[in-house]
């Protein structure tokens, strides 16, 4: 049995990562499990940023897949970077195994605005199943209504669903189909 | 999604090249990356880019070197300078050598997102409206012929109609109102197109030169006549024999040329062989022809003949909506014809061409187009590019015709003349050139008095 992992980066809310199984079950149509978080590896802070570079940590989450991994997502609770952007909500590897969602700027409190776990875990849940996306070669879609839609801030992850829009999800099924695991 | 923009990432730092090639290929684009300015220009000349992201600093050739020689190869690829030593004459300097945009490392996102979608927004617009461009060209030009004026579509109309049958065509329009064109215009959309298309101006020529010239001649047919030569019928056979200024025709030649349209066969001058050809006639006239046949000097049998369809090619004055699309074609076709770069038509220059009349019609509008792009020194064409003859136009006030009767003119003007010289007659007389007893005719006559 192959598995999509989530893999706790730091300390992370149980009810999160359960909730994120679920939705990553229910999209990609296959077992999913969450590892032992790991600690969040101080080697990828950049002290000049005051951030954590996400293509370092993504690298860590390769280095550590199980062997039964088919996709493998890291969740943070760090600001994330990568060199020519302020920040990223996310980062993946597109067309192959490992992605990473960071926590910290979907917060609301990140805002200024008192805390809401309900919209925190709606927002992980849709950066989540779109940085999975990436890994099975899905790019960015133009439909605002499309988890696969580009998202720089808080607004548009919000204005955007958990679900793929049906020019995405015929490409999805395509994908899938192309894996050990049947649609 | 957006796989068919490719866009090349340039800069010598690997973890900057990939992580913005990254993010770029999961936004779906198609990215190359180049690690220096001479492996991006190598790059350039291989290969098509819609946009290019270009570190400023780097060694060997920096980000403003790079996009200027890339303009070389291409100046319509936008180009974005992207730095992480960003200070405000190198933004200044970027903008003014063509860059795009000129965007501080890190970038937010939202920010090269909306620059790049902006790009290609508008390369999709130019795109977009060259194509428009080419439709309204197909839409306003029948092959060489241009026009978008309700009369030059309804003669478009007609020569395509024309074009498929077989019937004679009687073209009648001022000079210069491109008759020969539509005369070809009608050859190459009919079914003889393949064939030849044969002109003759029958003003051109004396008369007996003209028959000569129509039905050729047998050796010996007259002292000059050393070898036989064939006429323009024979040479048209099987396409479209163009006979321009037929109002001009003698009287004689006429009559062989009725012959020939109701027989379809002739004799070569001296000949007694009888030739058959398979030929359309399609005439042209700058004269009334009509008028001619009623004054007896054109043939009413050879007009019918030769009128089976009608073409009245509309004089420019009266399309005057025709000008600008006309301007720009003439425009476009002088400054390839004299390697110039000549863009556009001032609004002055263009408001001088609207307001002329234009006697000489199309012809005359290709002439002073040609001579302007000849003269013109900068990009565009303004109205001291234009000759005399169209700024008189403007300048010219006509008074409105008060209607008086000579004699009262007459009056006015010896008044006058005698006022300016308080009455001395012999003065008055010099200056009207009439004799002093005229004069005082003429003082009487009209009642005038000293007062």
């Amino acid at each position: 049995m192959e598995y999509i992992y989530v893999l706790p980066i730091g300390l992370i809310d149980q009810r999160i990562l359960k909730s994120l199984i679920i939705e990553i079950k229910l999209k990609f149509k296959h077992q999913c499990s969450i590892l032992e978080s790991i600690e969040v590896p101080s080697s990828a802070f950049d002290s000049r940023r005051n951030q954590y570079s996400s293509t370092k940590i993504l690298q860590k989450i390769v280095d550590i897949a199980p062997n039964d991994t088919v996709k493998i997502l890291g969740v943070a609770d760090v600001d994330l970077f990568i060199p020519v952007l302020t920040f990223v909500f996310g980062q993946a590897q597109l067309n192959g195994r490992a992605s990473i969602i960071s926590l910290y700027r979907l917060r609301q409190e990140y805002y200024g605005l008192p805390t809401n776990d309900a919209l925190l875990i709606e927002r992980a849940v849709k950066e989540a199943i779109h940085e999975i996306g990436h890994t099975f070669g899905m790019t960015h879609c133009l439909d605002h209504k499309c988890v696969m839609y580009f998202s720089n801030s808080v607004r548009n992850v919000d204005m955007k669903t958990d679900n793929f829009c049906d020019s995405c999800s015929k490409v999805l099924s395509n994908k899938i189909i192309g894996f050990p695991w049947e649609v | 999604m957006r796989g068919d923009v490719r866009i090349l990432v340039v800069d010598d730092e690997p973890i900057m090249r990939d992580s913005l090639s990254d993010w770029l290929r999961e936004d779906g684009y198609e990215v190359g990356t180049a690690e220096n300015g001479p492996r991006a220009l190598e790059m350039v000349k291989s290969e098509q880019w819609d946009i290019l992201l270009v570190d400023l600093k780097m060694p060997v050739m920096d980000g403003i070197e790079v996009m200027r020689e890339v303009k070389k190869i291409n100046k319509d690829i936008p180009v974005i300078i992207i730095t992480a030593y960003a200070t405000v004459d190198t933004a200044v300097k970027a903008m003014k050598e063509g860059a795009y945009d000129y965007i501080v490392k890190p970038f937010n996102p939202e920010e090269i997102g909306l620059t790049i979608r902006n790009i290609i927004a508008h390369q999709n617009l130019v795109k977009e409206n060259i194509f428009l461009r080419q439709e309204l060209r197909k839409r306003y030009q029948f092959k060489d012929i241009i026009g978008k004026s309700h009369k030059m579509q309804e003669v478009f109309d007609l020569i395509r109609t024309v074009a498929k049958s077989n019937s004679t065509v009687l073209i009648q329009g001022e000079s210069g109102t491109g008759k020969e064109l539509i005369a070809r215009a009608i050859h190459t959309s009919s079914l003889r197109s393949e064939g030849p298309f044969v002109a003759v101006s029958c003003a051109a020529l004396p008369e007996t030169l003209l028959e000569s010239e129509l039905f050729g001649y047998e050796r010996g047919a007259f002292t000059d006549a050393i070898t036989t030569k064939k006429g323009r019928f024979e040479l048209a056979h099987k396409g479209t024999l163009f006979l321009d200024e037929i109002g001009d025709m003698s009287q004689k030649t006429q009559i062989d040329l009725l012959r020939v349209l109701e027989e379809r066969e002739f004799r070569r001058i001296g000949g007694t062989k009888l030739i058959k050809v398979d030929v359309r006639i399609i005439s042209a006239t700058n004269k009334d022809l009509k008028k001619l046949v009623d004054e007896g000097k054109f043939r009413d049998d050879l007009y019918y003949r030769l009128n089976v369809v009608s073409i009245q090619v509309p004089p420019l004055r009266e399309r005057k909506e025709d000008i600008p699309l006309l301007a720009e074609h003439f425009l476009k076709k002088y400054s390839i014809e004299n390697k110039k770069d000549i863009k556009w038509i001032q609004q002055d220059a263009m408001n001088l061409l609207m307001k002329y009349d234009w006697p000489g019609n199309v012809r005359e509008l290709e002439n002073i187009i040609e001579r302007a792009v000849v003269v013109a020194r900068g990009d565009s064409i303004g109205p001291e590019e234009l000759p005399p003859t169209l700024h008189v136009t403007e300048k010219k006030h006509i008074k409105p015709i008060v209607t008086k009767k000579l004699k009262d003119v007459e009056k006015e003007h010896i008044a006058y003349v005698l006022k300016v010289n308080n009455w001395n007659i012999k003065k008055s007389a010099n200056l009207l050139g009439i004799d002093r007893t005229t004069l005082y005719n003429k003082i009487k006559k009209y009642n005038l008095k000293k007062i």
